[in-house]
């Protein structure tokens, strides 16, 4: 597979199909590995660093299961092909800034990530689409498994997996579930919301993970907690906590059709039109835009169009994917033009 | 007096900040105060924090911990203090005084209760699905669906069978 391949293709996560698609776009499970003796990718030499990675890829390559992930190394990407797989959510925005023995392995699907040398040697996610925790858990346990019978895990029986942050240290589990909750931002709900949350210790972060701005009403809820708890017990406090935020949103977005229906209506309506006709629109003006469209059409305002081109449009207006769909390097003068053009022939009827 | 960022509403926090000894007082509404706060947070990031949070564990005991040195990859634990890092996974044994009340303050606990690597994850993997089992045999009774009930009684009895086997197996490997 080459990286352009991933460009004409919808990830599995953006197909808006699942289990409550109409409110959570993504669920997720992230573990972060580390091999046994090995010093962490932060402190380790590049002669080190090497064989992590050459040890990883070679129990990548030695998994079936894994046969049809490819292995890219970053010192082979151009800055766009990094921010592209960033956009996709197939690697963190930390591990796109140093190219040093770094790779990220990907499957055709993009359900499956798998990032070395990161913060940890290892970091893999599996990505669903809809609230689907616990699909994503069974088959990110399978790879673990696959991988420990490979690779000699840095592990302790009292204090779990060993990681390079001690914020991650037991299960080295991260659930993260992606949500719309426009209804609750616009009821003014969200920061009770939020503030429950985070009591409860879990956290909220944007749409690009840790310490990005929450944009287009887009929030993703993960566990903080990662020691003390069985992975089973984490995803099934987590699934609780999303289960009740997806009622309150539900209701939010009920009561503003009954009682404010034509200012919902309006508001609606009035951006689908700036989608369907501005020339020039920023990256934070669209996404802002396709939130009431994506409401828009959950509510049956919107009846043209479906999730999945909601949600596509969300990933292909975003600078990196817009140079790619174009084949260089745009200003921002120019994405701003271009992605106005392409939002406007996908949104023609 | 209205606030020095928006200028709409009344400034009710009133900050001092000091940059390059240069003294610089802000008036700001409650708004505006919540959104400065969140950068100043971003930027003091994480590292800090747990430093912070590693140095409030045993204040007197400085000297200790200033020779303190993993042996396998040579970190000192003044040095995972200041980048908030760890260099590897026998840092945990070689810190392990001063590391597991850190743990036990970010997580609540010191003890890993997940799975380990290979054979644990299949028993306990028969855990979830015997919850999963026994909340749908709940919600069967609940819906007076007493053939379905049935049905996963007897999954559940198999499943708890097999799982009891696999721990004798275990224990045979273990002895």
């Amino acid at each position: 597979m080459k990286l352009n391949d991933i460009l004409n293709h919808t990830s599995e996560w953006l197909k808006g199909e699942g289990p409550n698609s109409n409110i959570v776009i993504s669920s997720r499970i992230r573990l972060a590995r580390n091999l046994d003796k090995l010093p962490f990718p932060n402190w380790a030499n590049k002669k080190q660093s090497e064989e992590v990675l050459k040890k990883v890829e070679g129990a990548i390559a030695g998994v079936d299961y894994l046969k049809k992930t490819t292995v890219f190394r970053l010192e082979d990407l151009d800055s766009v092909d990094k921010q592209f797989l960033v956009e996709r959510h197939l690697m963190s925005h930390e591990h796109a800034q140093k190219a040093d023995s770094k790779a990220v392995a990907v499957d055709e699907e993009e359900v499956i990530s798998i990032m070395i040398n990161e913060e940890d040697h290892i970091r893999m996610q599996v990505m669903q689409s809809g609230f689907n925790l616990f699909e994503a858990w069974s088959i990110i346990n399978k790879i673990d498994d696959l991988l420990a019978k490979e690779l000699p895990f840095a592990f302790s029986a009292d204090l779990g997996y060993l990681t390079a942050c001690p914020t991650n240290t037991g299960t080295a589990m991260r659930g993260s579930v992606m949500l719309h909750l426009p209804a609750l931002v616009m009821t003014r709900q969200i920061d009770r919301v939020l503030a429950a949350i985070s009591k409860l210790s879990f956290t909220t972060r944007g749409l690009y993970g840790e310490g990005t701005q929450a944009t287009g009403n887009f929030f993703q809820v993960s566990n903080q907690v990662s020691l003390g708890l069985s992975e089973d017990n984490i995803i099934e406090n987590l699934n609780g906590l999303i289960r009740q935020i997806i009622e309150q949103e539900g209701q939010a977005r009920e009561v503003m059709l009954s009682r404010n229906r034509s200012l919902l209506e309006d508001r609606i309506n009035r951006a689908f039109g700036i989608l369907k006709s501005a020339h020039i629109i920023s990256s934070q003006e669209t996404t802002e835009l396709l939130s009431m469209v994506r409401m828009g059409y959950d509510l049956g305002i919107i009846k043209e169009l479906d999730h999945r081109r909601i949600n596509e449009l969300f990933i292909i207006t975003q600078p990196a994917h817009l140079q790619k769909l174009e084949n260089k390097k745009l200003s921002v003068q120019e994405r701003d033009v271009k992605r106005a053009e392409i939002i406007r022939s996908r949104l023609k009827i | 007096m209205l606030c020095d960022v928006c200028g709409k509403n009344t400034a009710t926090v009133h900050l001092t900040e000091i940059i390059d000894e240069q003294m610089n007082e802000l008036h700001l509404c409650e708004e505006c105060a919540r959104q400065k706060s969140t950068q100043m947070e971003s930027q003091f990031g994480l590292s800090d924090l747990l430093a912070g949070l590693a140095d409030f564990e045993k204040p007197a005991k400085k000297l200790e911990t200033v020779s303190l040195k993993c042996e396998n990859c040579g970190l000192t634990y003044n040095e995972f203090k200041k980048i908030g890092r760890l260099g590897c996974g026998e840092c945990y044994s070689a810190f392990k005084k001063y590391l597991v009340p850190l743990l036990k303050k970010i997580h609540g606990s010191g003890q890993h209760l997940g799975t380990s690597p290979v054979r644990g994850t299949k028993i306990l993997r028969k855990k979830i699905d015997l919850t999963t089992l026994r909340n749908n045999l709940k919600k069967a009774i609940e819906t007076e669906a007493f053939e379905e009930a049935a049905k996963i009684r007897d999954q559940i009895k198999e499943l708890e069978n097999k799982h009891s086997q696999n721990d004798d197996e275990v224990k045979k490997d273990e002895a």
